[in-house]
């Protein structure tokens, strides 16, 4: 595909010039970055390691409707989006790579509508890392600060210019109706040295090498309490997990208008699980840390092939009580698995 | 089938007879024989025995339950449900003949009834356990011919807490074996009194070409598995099936999951082969 190049200081021209898209980028929101659609174009951030909150929320947004009805008739209305074409400005290869994870999942069966159609309707233009942060480990996860994968086009913050090379149709015909110049060999060149730079940044490592087969026969290993012991069961490393993607689904009324709504949910609380009659099989903060840990590195790729990980670090980085992935990875690595019961 | 367009769409369905199974108050069982709205529903619908849906009611919320009734029944769906004291069966509870609830399905696995085909089927229920069973026993009963003998052996705390009690002399009418228990002593009772896995262990079902289907609370399936293993069935000659708080019903939200598997898609009925392999099966 194509190599262009705008300078900084005409973001917003190039950004405005996308009059056929919707265009969401990250927007500094008090101390938070998070994905907004473009109001501003003065208000778009690029100079951060990765936005607060994942852009998750532009596929799957923290509460959405399903249906609306009348109490009392029989009548169900689907609120199924109807989305424009949407452009993701700035997007993080790592987060990237989490969208096509959880595509596996809302597909597997039973497509989801809601999300896919918000999903197919968008063009993720990447931006590379310059400054990955302290616990970034996407290289472990097969992605990387300049990883061309799931992106329609990637972006390289050069200092005063922007280089754009385009990997798909789709990001190539954006980067046109952005009306932007064509690059050169020298913006190439700085593009690698930029990721090679990135590249010896990222301190932290994984070889997730047979951690998906070894983790269910962890099950009753006392390991899992080093972890759970402190944990405040406050769902934060999901609810910013880009690749986290349970919800609960819950209906509401004002007077006789209901809806049906669903909303991000998390297995680090006792309610997601719990039963009726009082019985919860994952009563405490080691069966939902285990789970946690588990799902993501081990049931879930025994399901749809792929670690729903990215290395994204956000995790680590929110946990206020500094419970860290990778300390309880390296940890099953080293736990000794108990003979299987006959 | 469901809107595949949308799997989170409910159908409205009206409620044609509802009844209590046991004595009315806190946990009773309440059976609703219910028929789709818009009868075109029907052309399109087809479920299996041990499938279940997501039934409940607008304004209030969906939970999931097994369909009681066999595909053989036809121009209705039944389901048998207990109040538990959450939101949802209570407001199921509230509703009778002629109102309307939800109705979303059909969803998950469900037994392989043709793979049974020739042999013999050994149901055993314990309370509102019964239910996913009902359709399995219904089956076996509409295609006599295909099978061998039919044992029904099912218990409850009390004759009072049977469900399905009125189909029992149906069963015995044509032959089928019923074997009936109760927990505790009560006059007039002529059946056996005790626990289900210890009538199970009386009545000593043969294992050879036969297939064991259990349900009940926890507890029961434990020990009625393990009956079935002393009396010489193999894990994969038995069947059972599970149940977890659930949302999506499609394999999407997250909370049913046992170790990989998603009780709402890959289950809800399990061969005990393959429990055996899923440690947090039993949790």
């Amino acid at each position: 595909m194509g190599d262009y190049k705008f300078a900084k200081d005409k973001l917003a021209e190039v950004i405005g010039a996308l009059k056929d898209y919707q265009v969401f980028a990250p927007t500094a929101v008090g101390d938070v970055v998070r994905f907004k659609e473009v109001a501003d174009a003065e208000a778009v951030k690029l100079d951060y390691a990765n936005s607060n909150v994942p852009p998750k929320e532009l596929m799957f947004p923290e509460t959405e409707t399903l249906f609306k009805y009348r109490l009392g008739g029989t009548d169900i209305e689907p609120e199924v989006p109807e989305p424009a074409r949407r452009l993701v400005f700035g997007i993080r290869p790592c987060d990237a790579m989490a969208y096509t994870i959880v595509d596996s999942l809302y597909n597997w069966d039973f497509p989801d509508p809601y999300y896919q159609k918000r999903r197919d309707n968008t063009v993720l233009f990447g931006m590379a890392c310059s400054e990955p942060a302290a616990n970034c480990f996407c290289t472990s996860m097969g992605g990387g600060p300049a990883s061309e994968k799931d992106l329609d086009a990637l972006m390289f913050d050069l200092g005063d210019s922007v280089y754009v090379k385009t990997i798909t149709e789709a990001g190539d015909e954006a980067a046109k109706a952005m009306g932007l110049e064509a690059a050169g060999d020298a913006e190439k060149k700085a593009g690698d040295a930029l990721e090679k730079e990135a590249l010896a940044k990222i301190k932290r490592t994984l070889d997730t090498e047979g951690i998906p087969e070894k983790l269910p026969s962890l099950y009753d290993h006392p390991f899992w309490e080093q972890f759970s012991d402190r944990c405040l069961s406050c769902g934060i490393c999901t609810f910013l997990c880009p690749t986290c993607h349970c919800f609960d689904i819950q209906d509401e009324i004002e007077a006789f208008d209901g809806r049906r709504a669903r909303m991000w949910d998390t297995c680090m609380f006792s309610e997601y699980t719990l039963h009726t009659s009082g019985h919860n099989p994952r009563p405490t903060r080691k069966e939902r840390t285990r789970n946690r840990i588990s799902h993501k590195y081990s049931y879930f790729p025994e399901k749809f092939d792929v670690i729903a990980c990215v290395g994204c670090g956000r995790c680590i980085n929110y946990c206020p009580v500094n419970i860290d992935i990778l300390d309880i990875l390296e940890e099953s690595k080293k736990a000794e698995v108990k003979e299987a019961k006959a | 089938m469901m809107d595949e367009s949308n799997p989170y769409l409910p159908y409205i369905v009206r409620i044609e007879d509802a009844w209590y199974e046991t004595p009315v108050g806190d946990r009773a069982v309440k059976t609703f024989k219910v028929s789709f709205v818009d009868e075109k529903v029907w052309d399109t619908w087809s479920h299996r025995p041990g499938n279940c849906a997501m039934v409940g009611r607008l304004g209030i919320g969906e939970s999931m339950f097994c369909i009681s009734s066999s595909p053989t029944e036809k121009g209705y769906l039944r389901f048998s449900i207990m109040h538990s004291g959450g939101k949802v069966t209570s407001a199921l509870h509230e509703l009778e003949a002629g109102d309307t609830m939800t109705v979303r399905g059909p969803l998950g696995n469900s037994f392989p009834v043709e793979e049974w085909e020739g042999k013999n089927i050994v149901s055993i229920g314990g309370g509102i356990g019964q239910a996913p069973l009902r359709p399995v026993i219904n089956y076996v009963r509409a295609n006599k011919d295909k099978y061998g003998n039919l044992s029904v052996l099912y218990g409850a705390r009390t004759s009072d807490l049977h469900c399905f009690k009125t189909e029992f002399d149906e069963y015995a009418e044509e032959g089928t074996e019923c074997h009936l228990a109760i927990d505790i002593e009560e006059e007039g009772w002529e059946h056996f009194v005790g626990f289900v896995p210890d009538l199970l262990l009386k009545v000593a079902p043969k294992p050879e070409n036969a297939i064991a289907v259990t349900c009940g609370p926890p507890i029961l399936i434990k020990f009625v598995t393990q009956g079935l293993e002393k009396l010489g069935f193999t894990a994969d000659q038995i069947y059972t099936t599970l149940e977890e708080r659930m949302k999506c019903g499609i394999g999407k939200c997250g909370r049913c999951n046992v170790g990989s598997m998603y009780v709402c898609k890959d289950g809800p009925v399990f061969s005990y082969a393959a429990l055996k392999e899923i440690p947090e099966a039993f949790a």
